[in-house]
């Protein structure tokens, strides 16, 4: 495929307000995981939590779309100027001919939670929450588009953990078929009954800070995150843009929520990442692992990476920073793969104190400083959906 | 308008609890016979173990069904092919329990019920009951949910030269959250939509526009006009009546799919 250009990205996490925050924090090692306290009578383990989005409601003239997903999506688009980059764009292109394509797990789920909390006694929703959009899916990709009053191609992914990262996938091909000009990209993910209480009924959430690829992980912690990317092709003038050059999709076949015990389409889905980016294995300086600290992912990845990968590459997961932002994860990934190739700043693995023997010399628990040219980053789902995205540093390629 | 290389339309399959299967659908839509009287149970899908059959969500229940037709009706061996899920509301009956026992007993969440709530759930188990290892994605569009899926299948066809699966499906709301997400029925349609034409293959031609979308005018509307997956019909109509036809899908308030069938 033709490389585009990532002109814009930011991100939104417990480890901070776009990407200085972020880095900063990464850089100290200060994760952003606090005690599970979101639900009247909590679950006794810990999340990734933004703080202040309770008491931060949106814009008067969104009222329709105001919820917690919502919030923090225009919270991350205020980041990093993001959202004067996506209006500058709008301004080149025309607003019909920039894509919105999101991800999400569960989009605005914790309203229709929180309506169900407070029924109205003949059994119906509360007046101030009988908003149809946000009771629906799409309520995510929709307020994106009217917030940066676009009005093209607008749709919303929903495959589990990969969403946000098959959203690089589906936007390269509609500017490849010439359907738009550019595309938002990434997703927004935020914590609700639904995740907490569903991944503790499926006994995968840790009671205690995660440890991704430790010996002793005891499993997830759920966390919640925005990001977006501005996707352009490329031109002469951009210089400084770092590049999108691959994606790999595949799916496992295999269960529901637990992955391919060889990792086989893991493994398709990389294969194919490196083949559309033109890269060899050997060429990886970075990547940033799906790792989310349950038993059999990372095992499953860990085997993976050890297999493929020269000792060379830095391999790490940073879910002890953030938790797991699941819709989110991808986005928020990408843009830390984004922050090592621009900083030449390499995340370890944060809380993880012994390696899994499953582990090779690839995957790291300390931080490390060394140029990185090409990064990649996994993303792998429930129902076996994954996606593996391949970027490169500015001037790794020209135009 | 930009509009993309032809593609073909390889096979097609349709089921709603009033119009239960293609053959019947368009019978109903020509005119050539009444829709039957009382709603049908939802089809089984046989891609499943009978205990799965019976256990299986709605969503899963439908769209594996239509997905499986329109394989057929393509003679396409199922594994072979991409896919692409779209749904409005995705398993609004699952969404109503999740709710309801997260308001009273969150610990006693079912993980069966969990693993199915997700958006991508019957793309997960066409997967694994094909063993297809080809990538799926699952997308919502609210009411605009049908076309955009139509034109991500077809970017795909295009991007990736090959066919590739599209299943549109929306199921009856339950519970509070009907009130807010309406939808009666099962509906579900699928179609194999592939860059060369095969035997009975027919051409569409898709580009982006501005037009109103099209309404739909048979009177086999009224039997599904309360699925959220109704903007659909008025493409089935038009591949029912197998003519050289034009229409519009709205992809959003300002902007709709070109669909020309020939």
């Amino acid at each position: 495929m033709q490389p585009l250009r990532i002109t814009a990205y930011t991100v939104c996490s417990a480890i901070g307000d776009g990407r200085a925050q972020t880095l900063q924090s990464l850089r100290e090692r200060r994760s952003g995981l606090t005690a599970n306290d979101f639900e009247p009578e909590p679950l006794p383990t810990w999340i990734g939590r933004v703080a202040g989005l309770e008491s931060t409601p949106l814009p008067a003239q969104y009222a329709q779309w105001e919820c917690r997903n919502n919030r923090l999506a225009w919270r991350t688009l205020r980041c990093d100027g993001f959202f004067e980059a996506a209006r500058a764009a709008r301004e080149r292109y025309g607003a019909s001919r920039i894509a919105v394509v999101l991800g999400t797990s569960t989009s605005s789920i914790g309203a229709s939670e929180e309506a169900y909390r407070r029924l109205q006694p003949d059994g119906t929703y509360p007046p101030d929450l009988r908003r149809a959009i946000v009771h629906t899916p799409h309520s995510l990709g929709d307020f994106v588009q009217h917030a940066l009053d676009l009005e093209g191609i607008s749709v919303t992914v929903a495959t589990a953990c990969s969403s946000s990262a098959k959203v690089f996938a589906q936007a390269e091909r509609l500017m490849r078929l010439g359907l738009a000009d550019a595309a938002i990209v990434g997703g927004v993910d935020t914590l609700c009954g639904s995740v907490l209480f569903g991944f503790n009924s499926l006994e995968l959430v840790s009671p205690e800070p995660c440890r991704p690829f430790d010996v002793e992980r005891r499993g997830i912690n759920l966390g919640e995150a925005g990001g977006f990317a501005l996707l352009e092709r490329a031109s002469e003038a951009d210089r400084e843009s770092p590049w999108l050059l691959g994606y790999g999709e595949s799916s496992d076949a295999h269960h529901m929520s637990s992955p391919h015990p060889e990792g086989a389409g893991a493994r398709l889905a990389l294969d194919a990442a490196l083949a559309r980016a033109q890269l060899e294995a050997n060429e990886i300086d970075y990547i940033n692992l799906h790792g989310t600290a349950s038993r059999r992912n990372d095992e499953v990845e860990a085997r993976l990476v050890a297999e493929v990968f020269p000792s060379t590459t830095f391999a790490s997961s940073t879910k002890g920073w953030t938790g797991h932002t699941l819709g989110a994860a991808g986005i928020v990934e990408a843009a830390i793969s984004l922050l090592a190739l621009e900083h030449g700043f390499m995340p370890g693995s944060l809380n993880t104190r012994q390696l899994d023997p499953n582990c090779g010399p690839q995957i790291h628990i300390e931080n490390a400083q060394r140029p990185a040219r090409y990064a990649l980053s996994f993303s792998f789902g429930f129902g076996g959906s994954n996606c593996v995205l391949a970027f490169a540093r500015a001037d790794a390629r020209s135009a | 308008m930009a509009a993309l290389p032809t593609l073909y339309l390889q096979g097609f399959a349709f089921w709603s609890s009033r119009l239960p299967g293609w053959d019947v659908a368009r019978a109903v839509i020509r005119g050539e016979r009444a829709a039957p009287e009382a709603p049908a149970p939802r089809p089984a899908p046989t891609l499943l173990a009978p205990t799965e059959r019976r256990r299986a969500p709605d969503t899963v229940a439908i769209a594996l069904e239509v997905a499986a037709r329109a394989c057929e009706a393509a003679k396409c061996e199922p594994r072979e092919l991409p896919s692409v899920f779209a749904s409005t509301h995705g398993d609004l009956a699952i969404s109503d329990y999740m709710c309801t026992t997260l308001a009273s007993t969150p610990k006693l969440i079912s993980p069966i019920k969990f693993h199915n709530s997700v958006h991508n759930a019957a793309a997960g188990y066409w997967t694994i009951g094909t063993g297809c290892t080809s990538p799926y994605t699952a997308i919502s569009a609210h009411q605009y949910t049908f076309g955009t899926g139509l034109l991500e299948t077809a970017a795909q066809a295009l991007a990736e030269d090959r066919p590739v699966l599209y299943v549109a499906f929306d199921i009856e709301a339950k519970g509070p959250l009907a009130t807010v997400a309406p939808s009666r029925g099962l509906m579900g349609l699928a179609m194999v939509i592939g860059p060369q034409s095969t035997p009975g293959s027919r051409g569409l031609r898709l580009g982006m526009c501005t037009d109103a979308p099209t309404n739909p005018t048979s009177d086999a509307y009224a039997l599904v006009q309360d699925n959220a997956l109704a903007p659909c019909f008025a493409f089935v109509e038009a591949l029912a009546r197998d003519e050289h036809t034009s229409l519009a899908l709205a992809l959003g308030e300002h902007s709709a799919l070109r669909v020309e069938l020939v």
